[in-house]
């Protein structure tokens, strides 16, 4: 049964799997850790909606189970890359910065002098 | 008294919530399905609603769904813009990238306004929300555009904040 909805599923599905691999990419081609993090946790947001976007049009069914697993996503994802980010710069690990912009420093000395 | 109601309309919140998870979850109408997710999803319900929410039912009130409404819209756009951004910052040759983290203050009063706000920062790809200690944010840039303070709000935060401090903090 070909209807629109197929094709706008394809066309998602399709879009989706493009965006991970941008993601995949921005983890191979990013200087360091943290711009890393960026590439490969938000590339693939966009790239796992649509991608689960485009299932939905494809099996009207299952959208429900489908919409919670988006909601899902869109609530763990930042908190596990805020966990990477964070942790990383509690081991002592210095963010790449061409212009040495880094405001969260001071607040890293100033608990290190409070031990 | 008000204190009292506003905690059964919170433990009620979340009992509905939890139920709407479980029939989302089973898809059918059998007996037993329904009433063990009734019964279940009461439980739960009753011994986490105090850390579940704060806001209870008034978070259905017309005129913050309305604006609940107005943020994904923005949130969407942002979405898929950053997206596109980050999508040729990596696929360009020389891969122009100028990170940095900075800090800005936030104007938003409850926590979790500031979670939200917080989470919709790491989504947008291009920001990363590195932490949060009081109303600072410290927020690691892929691409910085401004480095004054101001600019910095203005470029990350301040579509969002807008639309936040209408839905929580009035």
């Amino acid at each position: 049964m070909e209807t629109i909805f197929t094709y706008l599923g394809y066309f998602f599905v399709a879009l989706g799997a493009i965006f991970l691999f941008l993601g995949a990419l921005g983890i191979y081609r990013m200087p360091d850790l943290y711009t890393r993090v960026q590439a490969g946790t938000k590339a693939s947001t966009l790239g796992a909606m649509s991608l689960i976007l485009g299932v939905a049009f494809l099996e009207p069914d299952w959208w429900i189970k489908l919409l919670i697993m988006i909601l899902f996503i869109a609530f763990s994802n930042p908190l596990s890359s805020h966990a990477i980010a964070r942790g990383s710069y509690k081991h002592n690990l210095k963010p790449f910065s061409k212009e040495q912009v880094d405001a969260y420093e001071e607040v890293e000395e100033s608990k290190e002098e409070q031990k | 008294m008000k204190k009292k109601t506003q905690k059964w309309g919170r433990f009620l919140y979340t009992w509905l919530i939890l139920m709407i998870v479980w029939y989302a979850y089973t898809v059918s109408l059998a007996p037993a399905e329904l009433i063990t997710g009734f019964v279940v999803t009461g439980l739960i319900a009753a011994f986490n609603f105090a850390s579940f929410t704060h806001y209870g039912f008034s978070l259905f009130h017309p005129r913050r769904i309305y604006y609940i409404f107005q943020f994904s819209i923005v949130f969407l756009v942002a979405l898929v813009k950053s997206n596109i951004q980050v999508a040729k910052i990596v696929l360009h040759p020389k891969l122009p990238v100028n990170p940095g983290i900075v800090k800005f203050k936030s104007s938003l009063k409850s926590d979790f306004a500031k979670m939200v706000l917080a989470n919709t920062i790491t989504l947008t790809p291009g920001t990363l929300t590195v932490d949060l200690i009081d109303d600072e944010f410290y927020i690691h840039w892929l691409n910085m555009t401004s480095h004054d303070e101001a600019g910095i709000y203005q470029d990350i935060a301040a579509d969002f904040e807008k639309i936040l401090i209408k839905i929580f903090d009035k």
